[in-house]
């Protein structure tokens, strides 16, 4: 049943959302996060979006079944390469020998239009699958 | 004396696993709006109404020549009408979904499903008026 399959799809949509959400939600609380050398700093995270491919080919109907529907997955998390940010801050407890300490390369502007972005697109999903829920109610009304 | 079912209740049947599988494709552009090279799809209904009048266009048929060649038959041609959407604004990803388009297509989608369900659903009030005999 291809309403059954909406479910799927939105809740795929959703369950990436959310993890966008959540790796811009850490990259913000640790955009001031410091650290003594370059290996130890937080580097910022993005989530990688790929789409479903379900290219189940049906030898029985004699029909190459071109299903796309299959929704969204998280390839992984990839840390940026952007430049870390060296600041003389001598005083700093972390600060290494030549007084720098180093900070992530955590863009905060670039994270708030993450955010939104995310949170719009989870809202969507929403609205998807409850217009689906709506079709599926009534089809169960069917002859009453 | 027996009900046919196909018979009473038309293409409505039809048309309301249209109306699903179609929602299932948007909303999976819908799912896929944030993916970098995704491209947007959707369902042709004159395509897929097409397919459904005459089904025999569907398949390439292999000519056989010589007595000892065996019958096979061709995969499917088209994909049920399933086509890629061609974007209004190009983004820089790749993606071809616009967010906008693929939700009015989805609530007219839905509108139209409601419709074909009530269409459905009077067909069937007429028959059990039918079997009551009122």
């Amino acid at each position: 049943m291809a309403l059954g399959n909406v479910f799927d799809i939105a809740g795929s949509g959703m369950n990436a959302q959310s993890l966008r959400l959540n790796t811009t939600a850490s990259n913000i609380a640790n955009a001031q996060t410091a650290s003594s050398s370059v290996d130890e700093v937080y580097r910022g995270r993005h989530p990688v979006f790929a789409a479903v491919y379900n290219k189940a080919m049906d030898f029985n109907s004699n029909q190459a079944s071109s299903d796309s529907e299959a929704g969204v997955q998280v390839l992984g998390v990839v840390e940026s390469d952007a430049p870390l940010q060296p600041r003389y801050e001598p005083h700093h407890p972390m600060a290494n020998d030549e007084g720098y300490v180093y900070y992530p390369n955590v863009n905060v502007v670039e994270e708030m239009t993450n955010m939104i972005s995310a949170s719009r697109s989870f809202q969507v999903n929403v609205e998807v699958m409850n217009s689906a829920k709506q079709m599926v109610q009534r089809v169960l009304t069917l002859g009453q | 004396m027996a009900i046919s079912f196909d018979k009473a209740l038309g293409v409505h049947e039809d048309a309301m696993r249209f109306r699903g599988h179609r929602a299932a494709v948007l909303a999976n552009n819908l799912a896929n709006a944030d993916t970098p090279n995704y491209k947007a799809r959707d369902i042709d209904f004159q395509s897929a109404l097409a397919e459904k009048m005459n089904p025999q266009n569907k398949t390439i048929e292999l000519q056989t020549t010589h007595q000892s060649h065996r019958e096979a038959k061709g995969l499917l041609v088209d994909d049920g009408g399933l086509k890629y959407r061609t974007p209004q604004q190009p983004s820089i990803d790749g993606n071809t979904v616009e967010e906008q388009v693929e939700h009015g297509q989805y609530m007219e989608n839905s509108l139209a499903f409601q419709a074909s369900f009530t269409f459905l659903n009077s067909k069937f009030k007429g028959l059990i008026g039918a079997i009551k005999g009122e």
